[in-house]
């Protein structure tokens, strides 16, 4: 298997073969952080830009730290006062820091398509790390790295992501990464939280938590984004944790070694209670961890590739 | 100036004709329909193997003029449309200021009497800045030459108002064209709501949202005992409620645009904005359905909704980009590859949704060919394939959604009042 895309925009394009030759990238990776000397120098002279349009510290250092340790010169930019508000539109954002002769943008955007269409007018590479509802890739991997480096397979496994789904790109990115690796996926809302036709993607869509715990090997907690309800679609804070809300007393009907994850930041008494957060079941810190394997084997991989260049010449 | 097409096979539904013959045209009339007719002419166009039809009549384009002229003009849209066998097109009265008084209504005219190239015919607003509050005065609009009333990008919210203009335009004998779409159930959404949305993370717009305002549309038309035309048709449940009011009597027509029998939600998948328009391309489900509304003549016309955006509106985030695509120049390929080759229509039939129907809904005495007819005629080399893109189109936008595909069936010439204003040389 040999890696040919120039970007990463989300793992619904990918086959299995190439997520799996991401994992095995990120798993031979994973050991550099554990060095003395934390840096390898397969992206020696190379130039990332982090371009974050949505305030982001967990992603943005994380990629931050998986360029420098793979030796390239990183730029960081962030746009929270967006630069639509300057004047300046994204394409044209993308054509100078490609004229700047960077190799790599890595950006953030409030808007579903944005990397797409970054992608899509420049030749050099682009990773999304995040884009509106639609997908944060690089997040779904590195969450399944973990349940594989702990449950040692993902084929076969049950998996429930719990959560605002609907306007959830972390959840997108889970669901494509898990189903394509042979993952079982239910996911566990309230009605208003859980967009149309989901089913079709190839989960189970439950409204019961209990139900959602029940079989599951993992259960991915998603974070409930109360800031984002410009609509008075959700539910008020408690009231989702007494529904929703995962607990010790309902892990405690669950597999005991039911794997408890969380793509950060926490939201601790909302969707997740403390004891759960810190306890045996979590494996949040090694997501974490873990996240700078991925992010490095990604990196790694866009820089080798070279499909669908831009037809004309910038 | 006489003019002869010969041997071309002769298109003209209107008076049940499709068969080989000649037509010579004299000054801007049809003088003659015979099998070989031999006369002294000043210009013969051989069109053995081609069609011989009607101009086109496209009831539903946004030529941007006044205000937004850096999108289209009077003289580049109709530039589009000859190109495209559009010899006579409704231009859509959204433009700033919107058409909702006679003197704007006169000012175009007077840009289209300076400039146009095609015939432009008007449609004046239904209330005043399509605000949706205080209707336009229907009479001193017609009186300078309004032949239709549309609020197209917005629909007449309130019950009683739109009654009130549909009661009104009954009266002066004018008709409402519906832009049917229920803004409370479709606010913000950007494609169709379903699997589409939910796979791009974006806000849908579902079939609701079109469906029960056609239904309220009809039913208001119905009780006023007016006629009513439904724009740009998408979805299935459309179709139904349509067919069954036209059961029942009622004086309703209805169009759909290329986009809507050629691609379905799918298309949007790469986040393509030349895909972005509203109501937005829906499932194949719904597109099978406007394929046989167009068959079984429950949808009475093809028109483009031409709405050209520049680059500036549509190279950008798919949540910000404008709604619409250019249309003129592919109406009548897109209608041939994907309605003619599979059988859905024949010759006549196709004729018909783009002509024949469009002049008998307008009132126009055009989209026929009979002796003493405006000459209005469009040569098509039904066999021709080609490949669109944006060197091709004229219009001052190149949102095409049809761009890099290749379609069956081109205009070799286009003839408007007696004169060839378009013949193909690439």
């Amino acid at each position: 298997m040999v890696w040919t895309r120039k970007d990463l925009l989300g793992l619904e394009d990918l086959s299995k073969e190439e997520l799996e030759l991401i994992l095995a990238t990120a798993d031979s990776f994973k050991e550099v952080s554990s060095r003395e000397i934390k840096k390898v120098p397969a992206l020696r002279g190379k130039t990332v830009v982090n371009l974050f349009y949505e305030p982001s510290t967990r992603t943005r250092v994380s990629f931050e730290i998986a360029a420098k340790r793979l030796s390239a010169d990183v730029i960081n930019i962030a746009t929270e006062t967006s630069s639509v508000q300057k004047g300046e539109t994204l394409i044209d954002t993308g054509t100078n820091i490609q004229a700047l002769k960077a190799d790599i943008i890595v950006m953030r955007h409030n808007y579903s398509g944005a990397a797409a269409m970054l992608a899509r007018h420049l030749n050099i590479s682009v990773v999304n790390a995040g884009d509106g509802w639609h997908e944060h890739p690089t997040q779904a991997l590195l969450d399944i790295f973990t349940l594989k480096e702990k449950l040692g397979r993902i084929d076969g496994l049950k998996v429930s992501i719990i959560g605002d789904i609907a306007h959830s790109r972390v959840a997108r990115s889970n669901i494509w990464g898990l189903t394509k690796l042979g993952a079982e996926v239910t996911v566990c809302a309230p009605p208003m939280l859980i967009p149309p036709a989901i089913e079709q993607m190839g989960v189970v869509v439950t409204h019961g938590i209990d139900e959602a715990l029940q079989h599951a090997d993992a259960v991915n907690v998603l974070r409930m984004q109360f800031e984002r309800d410009t609509e008075g679609a959700f539910p008020r804070q408690l009231e989702y944790f007494k529904s929703f809300g995962i607990t010790q007393e309902r892990l405690s009907k669950a597999k005991k070694d039911i794997i408890v994850m969380h793509p950060g930041p926490l939201n601790r008494g909302v969707e997740i209670s403390s004891e759960v957060a810190d306890g045996i079941n979590s494996v949040i810190l090694e997501q974490v961890t873990n996240g700078i394997a991925v992010r490095m084997a990604v990196l790694f991989l866009v820089s080798q590739g070279h499909d669908k260049k831009y037809e004309t010449t910038n | 100036m006489r003019l002869l097409i010969k041997a071309g096979r002769v298109v003209d539904p209107a008076n049940k004709i499709d068969a080989v013959t000649d037509i010579l045209i004299e000054d801007n009339k049809i003088a003659l329909v015979d099998e070989q007719i031999k006369i002294d002419t000043d210009l013969t166009i051989e069109a053995q193997g081609k069609i011989v039809m009607p101009g086109i009549i496209d009831m539903h384009v946004h030529l941007r003029e006044p205000g937004r002229e850096d999108k289209e003009t009077v003289a580049s849209g109709t530039a589009a449309a000859l190109r495209g066998g559009v010899t006579t097109l409704l231009a859509m009265p959204n433009t700033t200021p919107a058409i909702d008084n006679p003197q704007t209504a006169a000012l175009l005219k007077e840009i289209i009497n300076r400039t146009a190239q095609a015939g432009v015919l008007l449609a004046g607003a239904i209330t005043k800045d399509r605000l949706g509050k205080e209707l336009v005065d229907i009479p001193s609009l017609k009186k300078v030459g309004v032949v239709a009333l549309s609020d197209d990008g917005s629909s007449v919210d309130s019950d009683e108002l739109m009654f009130m203009a549909l009661k009104r335009a009954k009266r002066e004998g004018i008709l409402i064209i519906c832009h049917s779409e229920d803004k409370g159930l479709s606010a913000q959404g950007v494609v169709n709501l379903g699997l589409t949305s939910t796979r791009l993370g974006l806000r849908g717009i579902s079939c609701e949202s079109e469906y029960k305002r056609v239904e309220r549309d009809i039913k208001l038309a119905e009780k006023a005992g007016a006629a009513v035309h439904i724009a740009h048709v998408s979805c299935r449940k459309s179709v139904d409620i349509i067919a069954k009011a036209k059961q029942r009597g009622v004086r309703v027509t209805a169009e759909t645009a290329p986009h809507y029998f050629t691609f379905t939600e799918e298309a949007v998948l790469g986040y393509d904005t030349n895909m972005k328009m509203n109501p937005p391309l829906r499932s194949l489900d719904d597109l099978a359905a406007i394929k046989e509304a167009l068959h079984e003549g429950i949808i009475d016309v093809i028109a483009s909704d031409h709405a050209p955006h520049t680059e500036n509106e549509k190279e950008i985030e798919f949540v910000r980009a404008e709604f619409g695509v250019v249309g003129l120049q592919t109406e009548l390929s897109a209608a041939v590859s994907e309605l003619i080759e599979p059988g859905i229509l024949g010759w006549p039939g196709l004729v018909e949704k783009l002509s024949v129907n469009p002049a008998r809904i307008l009132g126009l005495k055009k989209g026929s060919l009979c002796v003493g007819s405006d000459a209005d005629l469009v040569v098509v080399d039904p066999q021709r394939v080609w490949q669109v893109g944006k060197e091709a189109l004229v219009s001052r936008s190149k949102n095409s959604a049809f761009l890099g595909k290749v379609l069956k069936g081109r205009v070799e010439y286009t003839i408007y009042n007696g004169k060839v204003v378009y013949a193909r040389s690439a």
